[in-house]
């Protein structure tokens, strides 16, 4: 059987805030199409303010914990309470266990976006982040069910946040700043997706490196 | 980009400092919330806390609506963002005295997540907290999506009625239901000129063409109804004021409180030319002005255009109207 050590393993994390301070940029760049231009800049500020917080030695779940808080306390707008939630219920799952299974994996995902409709109000199709999770999650769960290994789960999801992301690119946007440009919405990658995108993605590569099996 | 500031991304920050400065007879800001606006008034005798917030940029609002009267604490975001749910949690905790708290708040996605948020933290320390959301852009959203309308000039009024109820001593649910009668009773629509430019961007968030206006614009740029060829007073009059009156509908015999806010580059002049025509037009229609407004109230940035806003009014609204206020964006004293 496959899983990650909860133990120690806020390098995860701290994978996942580097990447979104190595993209910050780019993804203010996409933001700038329908929205402020200001979503990569505001990441960043949490992401960095978060990684001052983190030490190594703490579990993955501590680490998301303190991510999540930091986004929620501190950082508002609109990205704060979506990915605080997010990052919160990944913690909340992962908290009572020592190991993280394929299995505490696929609740911990569904507890996210179960927290993300509840708060945001928000529907697939939205063009929203939920556009990345949702297939994402949708695409782990299937080679779950398919008897693949966690391994291959991993991929399965990262395949599935990629493929939700650019699915956005055809979606008019509903919910959100962007909703106010419907149709003009069309065409345009949705910023919230590709950070998404950009987080899940580095968050499977890190875990499959600290796979264990026994 | 020609403005005096220092660095663009501590725009926020360097107001409230200088807010307080000036203001420091009215506001105070909170000792380890640098993102919370305080009334020194709040807690002079007990009543219902009143606690607003949103993002920045639009001075007077939000903070200059705090003081007595009015609004106890508000929430500060960054330009165009919400306030985190912590610095709402915070304004809750700053004005509570156990009557509860009034979160009167204008409907935009981020603003509804960090109240939702700021609310169950409340409730763990058990403070009773209630929300009205403005809604009174028109031109936002159908009537038949009246929820979906984002809050625009009309939480002016919104505060104005809140606090005053609160001053009276009413309890919180006589807090909420006269508040959300004061906006369920308000409609506005905006008119834009020329865009505005986030400092920290340094470029204009939107285009407005030489020679045209963005009928229907919002309070951060959101694109208007339709774009038309810039017309004089009286016709921009004439149209927005017949898009007001016809959703609520405002009737021949109905009284009104009348606001009109300049969006931040327009002149306060061509605000009250503008003022005399939307007069004109509701005397035309039988409709009575009890109390009108006319100046920069709730801005948006540097953006070139004007909002109007009608709130219409009974008995219990007038006197809420009426009753004395100081704030930096609205002192009146009561009339007798």
């Amino acid at each position: 059987m496959e899983y990650v050590v909860n133990e120690k393993n806020a390098k995860i994390t701290l994978q996942i805030i580097e990447a979104i301070h190595t993209n910050a940029a780019y993804l203010s760049e996409i933001d700038g199409a329908t929205g402020d231009g200001d979503h990569g800049v505001n990441m960043d500020k949490g992401f960095m303010m978060a990684k001052e917080r983190i030490q190594l030695s703490m579990n993955f779940s501590e680490s998301l914990k303190v991510l999540g808080r930091t986004l929620v306390m501190d950082i508002g707008g609109s990205m704060g309470p979506i990915y605080g939630t997010m990052f919160s219920r990944l913690s909340r799952r992962f908290k009572k266990e020592e190991r993280i299974t394929k299995e505490v994996m696929v609740e911990a995902l569904n507890s996210s976006i179960d927290g993300l409709m509840e708060l945001a109000g928000a529907k697939i199709g939205d063009k929203t982040l939920l556009d990345t999770l949702y297939p994402a999650t949708d695409a782990f769960t299937q080679a779950m069910n398919q008897q693949k290994s966690f391994k291959d789960c991993l991929i399965a999801l990262s395949k599935g946040a990629e493929d939700g992301k650019e699915s956005t690119k055809d979606m008019v946007a509903k919910i959100g700043r962007a909703a106010r440009l419907g149709e003009r919405s069309r065409g345009f990658l949705d910023a919230g997706a590709t950070s998404c995108c950009i987080i899940l993605q580095t968050m499977t590569s890190a875990m499959i490196e600290e796979l264990d099996s026994e | 980009m020609q403005r005096i500031i220092n660095e663009p991304s501590l725009v926020v920050e360097d107001m409230l400092k200088g807010f307080e400065r000036c203001h420091k007879d009215i506001i105070h800001i909170d000792d380890d919330n640098p993102r919370v606006v305080i009334s020194n008034f709040a807690k002079d005798k007990k009543k219902v806390g009143i606690v607003t917030g949103g993002g920045s940029g639009h001075k007077p609002a939000f903070v200059g609506y705090c003081g007595k009267g009015m609004v106890d604490a508000v929430a500060v975001g960054e330009i165009f963002s919400s306030p985190t749910a912590k610095s709402f949690y915070d304004c809750i905790r700053a004005v509570d005295q156990g009557m509860g708290v009034a979160c009167l708040y204008g409907n935009y996605a981020g603003d509804n997540m960090n109240v939702k948020m700021a609310m169950e933290l409340a409730e763990d320390d058990d403070i009773q907290v209630k929300v009205v959301v403005a809604n009174d852009d028109v031109a936002s959203a159908p009537k038949e999506d009246i929820k979906k309308r984002r809050g625009v000039a009309g939480e002016v009024l919104m505060w104005k009625v809140g606090g005053a109820k609160a001053e009276q001593g009413a309890t919180l649910d006589e807090v909420i239901r006269a508040t959300q009668k004061a906006i369920d009773n308000t409609r506005s629509v905006g008119v834009g000129l020329g865009p505005c430019t986030i400092p920290a961007n340094g470029k204009p968030n939107f285009a407005i063409a030489e020679g045209t206006m963005e009928f229907g614009i919002g309070h951060h740029g959101e694109p208007g109804i339709r774009i038309e060829k810039l017309a004089s007073a009286t016709e921009i009059a004439k149209e927005m004021v017949s898009l007001v009156v016809e959703d609520l509908p405002f009737t021949n015999g109905d009284e009104v409180v009348a606001l009109v806010s300049g969006l931040g580059a327009t002149p306060v002049m061509e605000q009250y030319i503008f003022f005399d025509e939307v007069a004109k037009n509701l005397d035309s229609l039988g409709i009575s002005v009890y109390k009108s407004y006319v100046g920069n109230y709730f801005t948006s940035l540097e953006m070139n255009g004007v909002t109007l806003t009608l709130m219409k009014v009974d008995d219990e609204l007038k006197e809420c109207m009426d009753a004395e206020v100081e704030t930096m964006g609205l002192t009146q004293l009561r009339r007798t």
